[in-house]
């Protein structure tokens, strides 16, 4: 057999599972102080982040310089399951914990690694991600935000949108058109940029989604400037940086916990006794939770014992997202031969009207399932 | 713990040599079989679970594993996985294994066989795998002084042939005050529930063997066939199809490592052993039905004839489905407890798993 797609078995390890009980011991007593609600709300609180943060629970793979703790991956995907199951909000940190930091850790100069890295891990600090463009989604590639060299480093114009917590952010991780692409090569051509929000020129507009909350941005840039230390890696070269860290992006367990209340929540209205309908349904939703789990948890044991499963971590995304997109309206079947008065069917009912309104876009964010169907493809050997 | 590397490429090249699913696809005799079974008995694979001191190899759970898989990689119609429980199963009471192809009774909840005061076994179990063709029944049998475990000879029961819908032997075996050859206690307590998890882990390890298969054939059949001029896997459409089955078919990797995994880890096959096996049996089984149902459409009609091996795997995938219990049984008996537990037990007893 080829042996194309491995799951290797991997279990986490017993420090992990010691800090699960303290990370849950945690939001316990945060839920109890009602310093938040699980599931409420557009999941970006400060004060919650810097709780977080100086639980060390922020950055907490990085190297202790960099105010990390130097734990292991197993551990970080503990921390980072219990908050999404425990529907904590964590929007404030989240982006730079999983992907902005890491970034910066391998492509910022060293001043700005001291400068940046500790106040995130602090929870003070919150990153954006300008990717997407009006035109340019999917097609990555095609992004025509230009930054173009000038005396004091770069000049930047263009336009960014579909910027989650760009008006919130400190700093954004910008792709950038630095050169036309090639006809060798049309990924060439694009750079990375540490963008201060900050700076003037940045304009931040909001783009209301179609469950009526303010999450999105439009972000224009006019005649930015941007110093020569604020370029990440090398010029027309961001496309070989990215692969790398899209296996940690695109494998980790907020791929398919979003909504993961619904399921808690069926089980409440179903009742210790459910329907055999109720319970063969509700028994298949817990063994594909189980299983994707599994894989989540054998991609994050593969990054840390230093492989590159990108195909594996491009797999645990399509079938993690599907489920939690249908997730709402299998449920909402389930639920159906509840009585009107049963086990608190009313609030049932609104936490499934809002996961329905949420499920399209988990299939969209952080690359489309068409995006990663062909990626997956490619992976399996097709061309 | 990974299974034995020599192992697993040592089954993998008999079956090659000796089991290649086109050529018994090709024959309408059955000559092929003495040869790979004579070859899997000398290099020790049938025996695997078997200590030595019963005759057998000694190999590790995992390695039994790994063989089972091959089977379904192959797709090919001998009981080695079913001997390789059935040795397992006598193992448990130490009971010294015979040489040639065994098979297990019971195969579910629905039947049993009892044993008598006077140890005489009695019972009917329908849709026993390749009963006609093995020399001898292991079966776990009741008694007023619990679970015994019984070796008989298969001449003395009576057998009424039957067939899955691959054309497999799924006979039904008649126990009329059959005289077990041996028979004894488990050496250690034994719920009959740990026959019945064994068997569901083997049937969910050979579809995920065969799903790999089917895969494969997948990958390589839409780069060679042209269609509109070039080859279909050049279409996007044929690329997401297969993308979705590499979906599939890393479910079915994973929820059998994990359901393996469990076994090896508590072998005495407790909570988190029936979540981990329940959860693979229901997640494997969905993934062979979509797996099936792709592979097909990609073959075309020429997936559609007896002529092509396609057929060896999806018809097998829709029968071991249901053997063992199907998706839905055991997705009862896991709802079941998962609703009795309660809202706030889900994902605590998910991540105790």
């Amino acid at each position: 057999m080829t042996g194309k797609i491995a799951f290797d078995p991997v279990r986490l390890p017993a420090e992990a599972e010691a800090l699960r009980i303290e990370v849950r011991d945690f939001l316990r007593d945060e839920i109890q102080a009602g310093n938040y609600r699980p599931h409420v709300g557009d999941g970006f609180d400060r004060a919650f982040s810097c709780k977080v943060g100086a639980k060390g629970w922020i950055g907490m793979t990085w190297p202790k310089k960099y105010g990390g703790q130097q734990r292991s991956h197993l551990e970080r995907y503990v921390v980072t399951e219990e908050f999404l199951v425990a529907g904590a909000p964590t929007k404030a940190h989240f982006t730079a914990d999983r992907q902005s930091g890491p970034v910066l850790l391998k492509y910022a100069s060293e001043s700005l690694k001291r400068t940046i890295l500790p106040s995130i891990t602090r929870g003070e600090c919150s990153f954006a991600i300008g990717m997407s463009e009006p035109d340019s989604g999917s097609d990555l590639f095609a992004a025509k935000t230009r930054a173009d060299k000038c005396d004091q480093g770069w000049r930047i114009n263009g336009r960014k949108v579909w910027t989650s917590f760009a008006h919130h952010a400190d700093y954004m991780i910008a792709l950038l058109r630095t050169s036309d692409a090639t006809k060798e090569n049309r990924r060439h051509g694009l750079t990375q940029f540490l963008v201060d929000m900050k700076t003037p020129g940045i304009t931040v507009s909001p783009i209301i989604n179609s469950a009526g909350q303010h999450d999105f941005n439009e972000v224009i840039f006019e005649d930015v400037i941007l110093s020569e230390d604020r370029v990440l890696g090398d010029v027309d070269m961001a496309w070989k940086q990215a692969t790398a860290e899209l296996a940690f992006e695109r494998s980790g367990p907020e791929r398919f916990l979003e909504n993961i209340y619904v399921l808690t929540e069926l089980i409440r209205v179903l009742g210790p006794q459910p329907d055999q309908r109720g319970t063969e349904g509700l028994g298949r939703l817990v063994a594909q939770l189980h299983t994707l789990r599994q894989m989540s948890i054998s991609v994050a044991g593969m990054l840390s014992a230093g492989k590159e499963p990108s195909l594996e971590a491009a797999v645990v995304k399509d079938v993690g997202t599907n489920w939690e997109q249908q997730l709402p309206n299998c449920a909402r079947n389930l639920a159906s031969f509840v009585n009107d008065d049963g086990n608190n069917r009313g609030r049932f009912d609104e936490l499934i009207e809002n996961a329905t309104i949420m499920a399209p876009k988990y299939t969209i964010q952080g690359g489309t399932r068409e995006i990663l169907r062909s990626i997956i493809a490619r992976g399996l050997g097709l061309r | 713990m990974n299974a034995d590397p020599i192992i697993v490429e040592t089954t993998r090249r008999i079956f090659q040599d000796l089991g290649d699913p086109q050529t018994i696809n090709n024959t309408d005799n059955t000559k092929w079989r003495v040869p790979l079974w004579n070859a899997l008995v000398e290099a020790g694979l049938t025996l695997a679970w078997c200590s030595e001191e019963s005759g057998g190899a000694g190999a590790s759970m995992a390695d039994g594993f790994a063989i089972q898989r091959v089977v379904g990689e192959f797709a090919t119609p001998i009981p080695l996985a079913e001997t390789l429980l059935a040795g397992w199963l006598l193992d448990q009471a130490r009971i010294k294994a015979p040489p040639g192809p065994m098979t297990v009774v019971p195969v579910n909840d629905r039947s049993h066989i009892n044993l008598t005061d006077a140890g005489i076994l009695n019972g009917i179990v329908e849709r026993v795998p390749f009963a006609r063709e093995t020399e001898h029944l292991v079966a776990l049998s009741n008694s007023s002084d619990g679970p015994k475990i019984a070796m008989v000879q298969r001449v003395a029961c009576g057998i009424a042939p039957g067939q899955n819908l691959a054309g497999e032997p799924r006979d039904r075996v008649s126990f009329n005050a059959v005289k077990p050859i041996h028979m004894s206690s488990p050496s250690t307590p034994f719920n009959p529930i740990r026959l019945k998890l064994m068997g569901a882990v083997m049937r969910t390890v050979q579809m995920t063997g065969a799903i790999e298969t089917m895969l494969n054939m997948c990958i390589a059949y839409t780069q060679e066939r042209v269609a509109f001029g070039r080859p279909i896997a050049k279409f996007q459409v044929i690329q997401h199809n297969l993308a979705v089955m590499g979906g599939e078919f890393a479910a079915a990797l994973a929820a059998t490592g994990a359901a393996e995994g469990a076994i090896m880890r508590d072998p005495s096959f407790g909570d988190e052993v029936v979540m981990n096996v329940a959860s693979a049996k229901i997640r494997v089984g969905e993934a062979a039905n979509e797996a099936s149902a792709i592979a097909h459409q990609l073959h075309g009609a020429i997936g559609f004839t007896q002529e092509h091996i396609l057929h060896r795997f999806s018809h097998r995938l829709w029968s071991w489905r249901d053997e063992y219990d199907s998706e839905a049984n055991w997705a009862v008996l896991l709802g079941k407890a998962v609703a009795a537990r309660g809202p706030d037990e889900m994902w605590p007893n998910i991540t105790a798993a």
